[in-house]
Order: structure tokens, then sequence, then C-alpha cells
């Protein structure tokens, strides 16, 4: 089949079974979107801005495990998506982006809306392409999706001049890829893997430390048969957040700079930790010389670059958790008495009785996390959470009670303000029959508010809960406790009128003042399933508790913080 | 955490975008590359890039595990035991003793390569610190240029 390079790119992504883009058109990308004008294999989304694009195909990867697509033009549809490439690049999600170039032969010349996109993207993808002759395009669409969904997933970045998308050659998909230098293990080192158990069985206070790796293995079924069996007490990441529930007794909770004293306090007394899918991120470690200090390391995950990267590992077994833990469970069900750490599970639960994860509800004023927890009330496993960037994604990770894996969508390595709408509009796309919620700050909702159009013309009825402080929370309380107090540049008192803003995109807008009223907004909202924005006033100083200062060492918690 | 030298090797596929790649893990963490040379591997589509840096243990580690990472990598070595050459030339004006560097060069492995009515080009190819040594003793012709190649290395 004779056809033009634009009609390769379509071609492709039909090939590969994407039913949906999300994506901005200009100059250099116009071949591929009058191909996309004249077919109707997937669904278009036009986003309002080109990062929002690229978030909204992380939410949907995020949500449904499959591969994230968005398309951009070339120089400023490009640059714009740039924070969404390197936030999916610090989070691991497959995606392929694809962006369109000046021709050929203006590539170097400055030429209009000429910018060295692969120069820019190259670290902040796993991989990136600059197509130089359609011939290779369906090659380099092939290895894109390939490489972006296996090993350690992540995104790639395919670069493409207009003369490329414009040139006529011979299209066939391929069906197999050969990348000689691509290779990643999956398969765990089965004498690795049984030395790691009879550590395990050895141990007499091992701790499960649980990491977004196995979201992304989609293993969440096999550790929570692992962990159930051997009755080991577990903490979450903040990336790994449903992976076993909020009912499973083994689960302490998050642990980490915002995690709670007893996921810390065990952290820090455990005599054996299993690290499954995590990368010891700082925000989770602490001061890294005090981390579990006492304990010695059993680390699995599927990219080596991360085993002994930051802390060393003394059992690595390097492979992809699902094939790895699956492995683990025969031989656990053998070895490991399930009953042996009665002992230590009880000084886990004393932690847990001496500091539990709370907050003090006022009758005065709502507390943000007493609206995080009602919306889990409410709406449950219902619900897909989305957040933004800080104190209400927190506040969010602490209080939902999460169900399942992929329930929980937020942007841990990055850390975008901005991520939360538009990756909610992707997620509902995924999942249709579950509620999507933001929940997002004042600051935060402002930097990509656009999207309020996206989502009522796609009627992908998002409901944004705004936990309205009037400050950037996170920031304001950094500067409170170790600024005197000096709230520079974070008083956010001038604010839109929400109600009118949403309005003015054609969705609802709901102002909350108390909890009936909140009920009540958040009840309309889902029944009439429209696009709404939920602000809800809440105490302006709350502070997000218990903290690790930033460097100081886990167990050195700060529990309350009293005004001086 | 001290400093080392180190040789790294990097096998890699010859394409455009691979230098790049594996410059960018240098850079991006700040650290310098003292030396980098690339050839293709003959008969092969494979490139060999030999590349000389100072890091730490660690950040040593990291880097080469990044760099298995990269797509484009097949094989990287951080050499132990190895065979290391580096070539120089440098140019004397014709009016310094001809005889007395010709001598020198001799016994680092060169020659004079060239001479012209002003300037004579002499090229020596020994282990770096060698070449470091004759490089001392010629500052008293007066050199006007010296190119080194980096470092090519081989496993023994
Ligand atoms: C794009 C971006 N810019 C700046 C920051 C730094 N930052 C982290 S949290 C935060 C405050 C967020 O304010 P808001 O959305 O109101 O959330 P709150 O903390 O008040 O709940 C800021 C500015 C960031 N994470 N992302
Ligand atoms: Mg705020």
């Amino acid at each position: 089949m004779q056809i033009s390079g634009a009609q390769m790119v379509i071609e492709s992504l039909i090939a590969e079974n994407v039913e949906v883009v999300f994506g901005y058109p200009g100059g250099a990308i116009m071949n591929v979107y009058d191909e996309i004008y004249k077919q109707n294999g997937f669904q278009h989304v036009l986003a309002r801005h080109e990062q929002a694009a690229i978030h909204a195909a992380e939410g949907y990867s995020k949500a449904t495990g499959r591969v994230g697509v968005a398309m951009i033009t070339s120089g400023p549809g490009f640059t714009n998506a740039v924070t969404g490439l390197a936030d999916a690049y610090m989070d691991s999600i497959p995606m392929v982006v694809i962006s369109g170039q000046v021709p050929m032969s203006l590539i170097g010349t400055d030429a209009f809306q000429e910018i060295d996109a692969v120069g820019i993207s190259r670290p902040c993808t796993k991989h990136n392409y600059l197509v130089t002759d359609a011939k290779d395009l369906p090659r380099i669409l092939k290895e894109a999706f390939y490489i972006a969904s296996t090993g350690r997933p992540g995104p790639v970045h395919v670069d493409i001049p207009k003369d490329v998308t414009a040139q006529i050659e011979e299209f066939v998909y391929p069906e197999s890829i050969e990348l000689e230098t691509y290779k990643p293990t999956v398969k765990g080192n089965a004498r690795q893997i049984k030395k790691a158990i009879d550590a395990i069985g050895e141990a007499s206070r091992p701790i499960f430390y649980l990491g977004g790796g196995i979201i992304n293995s989609n293993a969440a079924d096999e550790v929570r048969e692992l962990v159930n069996m051997t009755n080991i007490p577990s903490v979450e990441t903040l990336m790994a957040r449903g992976t076993l529930g909020a009912d499973n007794e083994n689960l302490i909770s998050m642990l980490g700079m915002h995690g709670s004293y007893a996921a810390n306090m065990s952290m820090s007394e455990a005599d054996l930790m299993i690290a499954i899918g995590a990368r010891f991120d700082d925000r989770v470690t602490g001061k890294l010389s005090e981390f579990a200090k006492h304990a010695r390391i059993i680390h699995i995950d599927i990219d080596p670059a991360s085993i002994s990267k930051l802390v060393n590992a003394d059992f690595p077994i390097v492979g992809d958790v699902k094939n790895v833990v699956k492995e683990m469970i025969p031989l656990a069900k053998e070895r490991i008495d399930g009953q042996k750490y009665a002992q230590w599970r009880e000084t886990v639960a004393n932690f847990d009785k001496l500091h539990p994860l709370s907050y003090q509800d006022s009758d005065e004023v709502l507390k943000p996390q007493w609206v995080v927890e009602r919306i889990g009330q409410l709406l449950g496993d219902d619900a897909n959470i989305t957040t933004d960037v800080g104190q209400h994604q927190m506040w969010a990770a602490q209080f939902y009670p999460f169900s399942r894996p992929r329930q929980w969508i937020t942007s841990g390595g990055l850390g975008t303000m901005g991520f939360g709408f538009p990756a909610a509009i992707g997620v509902k796309r995924g999942c249709p029959d579950k509620v999507s919620i933001n929940v997002t700050g004042d600051g935060s909702i402002l930097m990509n508010i656009q999207e309020l159009m996206t989502a009522v013309e796609y009627k992908l009825p998002v409901i944004n809960v705004i936990l309205n402080n009037n400050y950037l929370g996170m920031v304001r309380q950094w500067q409170t406790m170790f600024y005197d107090k000096r709230h520079s540049q974070t008083d956010l008192s001038m604010q839109p009128d929400f109600v009118m803003l949403a309005q003015s995109f054609g969705g609802l807008g709901y102002r909350v003042k108390t909890k009936e009223e909140f009920d009540a907004a958040l009840k309309d909202a889902v029944e009439k399933n429209v696009v709404a924005l939920i602000d809800v006033t809440v105490n302006r100083l709350e502070n997000v508790l218990p903290m690790v200062p930033s460097g100081g060492s886990l167990f050195n918690m700060m529990l309350e913080y009293k005004d001086k | 955490m001290p400093e080392e030298r180190r040789v790294i090797s990097v096998i890699v596929i010859n394409e455009a975008s691979v230098l790049s790649r594996i410059a960018g893990l240098f850079s991006g963490r700040g650290y310098n590359i003292d030396s980098l040379t690339v050839a293709p591997i003959p008969e092969s589509k494979y490139s060999r890039i030999t590349i000389v840096t100072q890091g730490s243990v660690l950040v040593i580690e990291q880097i080469i595990k990044q760099l298995h990472k990269l797509i484009p990598v097949l094989k990287v070595y951080e050499h132990a035991n190895l065979v290391e050459k580096e070539m120089a030339l440098v140019k004397f004006p014709v009016t310094e003793c001809l005889s007395d560097i010709a001598a020198l060069c001799a016994a680092y492995n060169g020659k004079i390569v060239n001479v012209s009515e002003d300037f004579m080009i002499c090229n020596v190819a020994d282990i770096p610190q060698r070449v470091d040594n004759f490089l001392k003793a010629i500052k008293r012709f007066h050199p006007k240029e010296i190119v080194r190649s980096g470092v090519v290395a081989m496993e023994i």
C-alpha cells in the first residue's frame, strides 16, 4: 500500500489499537491532522493546552494500563508539552507522544516554529526519534509503542518533519520487533529469589515496602497474596496507594515525609525490608543514612539502575515485579510461617495506637481531611481519584480509603501542579463507569483551568473538589514552620468566582462552607453527571501532619505543630 | 568520596543521536568527560566509544547503569585490565633543534611527520601517562600547538 507519512501515522495508531489521542494541531503537524479528519479508527480529544493533552494521556494510561497517546505541533506546541513528558518520565508512564517538526530542509535554520525537539526531550523521555525518512515511520512507531510499554515503562517521543508526513512510501506495519540493544530482564534470578525467601524466613521484624512499580506491572493481586500469606506488615509509597486496599490488615499506611507514624517507625525498626517496585525517593527515605538502618534489604525492580542507586541492596533481584512475586509465592508458602511475626505485628499495632493518622475535626470550619474522608464515604470504590500537588494531595493520599490499584493517580516524581484536572479527563475517558474526582487546590486548579472546555465539549464529567485555603498551602506550611511565618508570595486571597467560572464554560459550580453543603454539592454533581467545580472553603492554616522535615530521619517525626 | 580516573567503553549502534544521549548522561550530572573517542567497529553497524572521566565509585556505577539503559547501547565495559593508547601531534618552529626533537619523539614511539618552511609536526603514540611526560619534556622546544587524540583502550 503506497501512502503518505501522515497516513502511516494513522494506520500505525490503529494497528496499535489506539482508541483515543489527546492533542492540539498546528502548522508542522497539519498533514497528520488532515488524515485524522478523514478517519474514524480512533477518537481525537482536543485539549486546550498541549501540557494538558499530555497529562490527559497520562491519566488515561494510568487508569487503564494502556499506552497513552498525544499529538502536538512543533515549536511552542512541543515546548508546552515538555512538562507533561517530564512528568510521565518521572512516574514511568507508558506514552507515545508524536510532534510535528519543520521540514527537513529547514531544520537548523531557525525556521518559524523550529526548536530542537529531540534535543529537549532527550533527558525527559525513555527514548526519542527524529524521523528523517517516511520509510522508517512504521518501524519507529512500532518500536515506540514497544519501548514505552516494556521494561520500566516511560514516554517515547517521535518528532516528524512536515515533509516526511507528506512523503509517499510503501506501508507495511511490522509484526515483530528487532531491537538487539534493548532486551529488558523480566524474569528474576531463581537463586536470588530463594535467598530472599530464606532471608524473610530468618527475619524477625520484616516489612514490605511497596512502590508504584507494582501498579505499573499489574502485580497488585500477586503482591496482596504474598503479603496476606506471610502476614508481614506493609507500607505503601504515594505511588503505590491502592495496592493492598485500605481494609487490608497488613497495611500500616503510607510512609515518608507525610507518612503515618506507624509506617515510618516500623520502617525504622525493621530488620528486613522487602522493597518491591520502589525507588527510595528522598520524599520517602528522609535522611538516607538513617533510613531503615537496621534492615537488610531485598530489592525487586525491573530497572537495574534503581537497585543500589541510593541504598545498597543485600539481595538485588532484577525482573518484572509480577513475575518475581509469582515465583516467590510457592516458596513462601513452603518456607515462611505466617504466625512467626506475631510479636512484631503487635509492636506495629502499638505504634499505630500511640499516634494514629488523625486530625482534629471542627464544627466551625470545614477540615480538608474531613472532605477527603467524606468523598471516600460517599463514593469509595466508585470513584477514581486524581490530585494536583500540595497539601490537598497529601490529605487525599492519607485519608482516602483506596480499594484497588489504578484508583489513585497523582503526580509523584515531578510534583506537577496542573496535573490533576487534565489527568482526570483522561481517567474519565478510560474508565467512564467510575466517577472521576480531582482533589485539587485553589492554586493548582488555575494551572490548567482551560480544560473545563475540553471536559464540557467531550462530555467527560470530571468533578473538581477544590480544597480552598486561599493559599499555596504546602509552600505556606513550610514558610510557617521553617521561615518564621514569612508567607512570601503564597497568599491567594485574590480569587476568581469559581462558581461563575465553571458556569461560563458550561459546567456547574458549587460554593461549599459546611458539611451539609458539601454532601449536597457532591451528590448533585454526581447525579447530574456534569463537569463541576466544588469550591470548598477549608481551614486556612491547616497543616499536613505528621511530617518528617526535609532531610530529617523517619523516626523523628513532627507529630503536631504548636504555633509559637 | 574520592574521585578516580575511569575508562569506559561503550558499544553503540552507529546512529545520529547516540553521542548526545551519552554525553547528556555526564553533562546532566555536572560531570566532565576528560576524553572521548568514537569510531565505527569494522564490518558492523556498531561504533565503539571510549570515555575517560573522573568520578566517585558510586557516581560511575550509576552512570554505567544509565548507559546500559540507553536504547542504542549494546554493551558497556568499565575497564579494569586494559591496554590504553593515545596519540599526540605537536607543532614546533623549525628554528628549534630538530635532532633533539626527533630523538625525543623516537623515545615515545613517534617521529617527525611533516616539515614546512616555518614549522615541523611530529607525532607520538603511547600510554596517556607517558604522553603527559612527553608533553612536559618538549616544553623547552616552544611547541606552537598540541593536539591529543583522546584515549583508545582494549581489554587484555
Ligand atoms: C508547576 C509547579 N509550580 C510550583 C510548584 C511548587 N508548589 C508545590 S505545592 C505548591 C502549592 C500548591 O497550592 P494549592 O494548589 O493551593 O494546594 P494546597 O497546598 O494549598 O493544598 C506549590 C506552589 C509545583 N509543585 N508545581
Ligand atoms: Mg491552596
